[in-house]
């Protein structure tokens, strides 16, 4: 039976972590590397490296971060951030990245979504959509796509979105909350269910994790196929293991080899 | 021994490198293992990986762009042999036919079509992407010592079709996912797995080593 997937997911800025793992003792815990192997030693599904170095000049150190990543952790990685062209997945899939998530390029360009599935498969692109609630309290919910870190609204329904993406070739969808990401309060459930079911494809929920509950509704409730967190793990609030117990215990299955 | 890990062209094929470097250091194997798109090397390779993502029918072009590779892989497996892993799509090339968008010839090593995965249930999302236990059909070198079944350890998946061989004495292992899909085949010397070992952490690195072992 296939399992719930429980992704851990690393910021990395010029190369280092910027919130990095606390929950063991690493030499250097500003090094995504050592991070990624202590999360491969604890369990973790698949690993996320979300790039968001500023500047373009400094985009090399992320490549090699991914390519030392590869050759230690035997599991799926994802990379993403500041992904604008067919060459930048391509150097990315070359360093040692299995998926690559795309965000504001498949915003502006839809057909960019075509054009990297039809090079490198279906199965290593991941369409990030960041969406925000935009419907007033007692209408039917509605959510439209952010950008710039949800500041910036362009007025895409994110089903509509998800659903385009979806048929142009996307192979999985990484969803975020921006009302939820950073609150702790638990990913936008209605959201997370609207879009999983309008879509075939595997949708992860990010965005808003503060307990293990919070992971259990999201793929109990929100339909999810897989929960991506970042700060419940990197300090040590919760392990791995611990979330793939809670959601053992609440009835869906999960890889504890 | 040495072994050879075919490019041609599908993919990134360092962490492959770097889990069979990983396996036959780890298993007291040891071993050469090289990355090459040079047919002399995988004539004269001990053991023969191809590893392959993407479309079907790019990748067979992939593959036959590279001058004389077909041939070398043919005579190194079928005149001399030689242990052969195919991985994913490099599974999939060992079957007669390709079905994905248009139809594809394979190496016709293991007879079957590759078809898409059509789950009874359809909720059940495409591709089939994450990590999933294996059933054992029949013994098999490649799977000594890792625990099968649903109690079993887990191999990572990410596809949309599979192998439907024409005879299950191929078989090896299947897979659930709305029904059965094809995990690992395997005839004379040629095995083939539709998930990724070197993505497969504990179940990989052990199937790895055993197919730096076997000796069919």
């Amino acid at each position: 039976m296939l399992k719930v997937r429980v992704i851990p997911c690393l910021d990395v800025k010029d190369g280092r972590v910027v919130k990095g793992v606390q929950f063991v003792d690493l030499r250097d815990a500003g090094d995504p590397v050592e991070s990624a192997i202590a999360y491969d030693a604890a369990g973790a599904d698949e690993l996320c490296f979300l790039d968001i170095t500023a500047s373009h000049e400094n985009r090399g150190t992320l490549m090699g971060v991914v390519s030392r990543t590869a050759e230690a952790c035997f599991m799926p990685l994802t990379v993403g951030g500041g992904v604008r062209t067919i060459e930048d997945i391509r150097n990315l899939l070359l360093a040692g990245a299995d998926k690559v998530s795309i965000m504001t390029a498949a915003v502006n360009d839809r057909d960019f979504v075509r054009r990297a599935a039809e090079k490198f498969g279906t199965q290593c692109i991941v369409v990030a959509v960041d969406a925000k609630k935009v419907s007033e309290t007692g209408s039917p919910d509605r959510w439209e796509i952010f950008t710039h870190g949800g500041r910036k609204p362009t007025g895409i329904d994110a089903v509509h979105y998800a659903q385009e993406v979806a048929t142009l070739g996307a192979g999985e969808i990484l969803l975020t909350s921006m009302d939820r990401d950073g609150t702790k309060i638990g990913y936008d459930i209605a959201l997370t269910r609207a879009i999983a079911d309008a879509v075939s494809i595997p949708v992860i929920a990010s965005g808003g994790v503060g307990s293990l509950d919070h992971m259990v509704e999201g793929i109990r409730d929100g339909h999810a196929s897989a929960v991506l967190a970042a700060s419940i793990f990197h300090f040590g609030e919760h392990t791995i293991r611990e979330a793939k117990e809670k959601l053992r215990a609440n009835g869906l299955p999960v890889r504890i080899d | 021994m040495k072994v050879a890990i075919i490019d041609y062209g599908s993919g990134n094929l360092h962490s492959a490198h770097k889990a069979f470097e990983r396996a036959a250091s780890e298993s007291g194997i040891g071993g050469e293992i090289i990355v090459t798109s040079d047919p002399e090397l995988v004539r004269t390779a001990d053991r023969i990986v191809l590893p392959g993502v993407g479309a079907y029918a790019d990748c067979r072009r992939g593959l036959d762009a590279v001058p004389g590779m077909v041939a070398a892989m043919t005579e190194a497996v079928h005149d001399n042999g030689r242990p052969f892993l195919g991985i994913c799509v490099g599974m999939q090339l060992l079957a007669d036919r390709g079905l994905e968008h248009v139809t594809t010839p394979g190496l016709s090593w293991i007879g079957g079509d590759v078809v898409e995965i059509k789950p009874t249930d359809p909720t059940l999302k495409i591709p089939h992407m994450g990590w999933n236990t294996l059933d054992q059909a029949q013994d098999h070198a490649l799977l000594a010592g890792i625990p099968t079944g649903a109690d079993g350890w887990h191999a990572y998946f990410v596809h949309s079709f599979h192998l439907q061989p024409s005879s299950s004495d191929t078989v090896i292992a299947t897979t659930q996912y709305g029904g059965s899909v094809t995990a690992l085949v395997a005839k004379d010397t040629v095995a083939g797995t539709q998930f990724h070992p070197e993505k497969s952490q504990k179940l990989g690195l052990a199937l790895i080593a055993n197919f730096l072992r076997w000796r069919p």
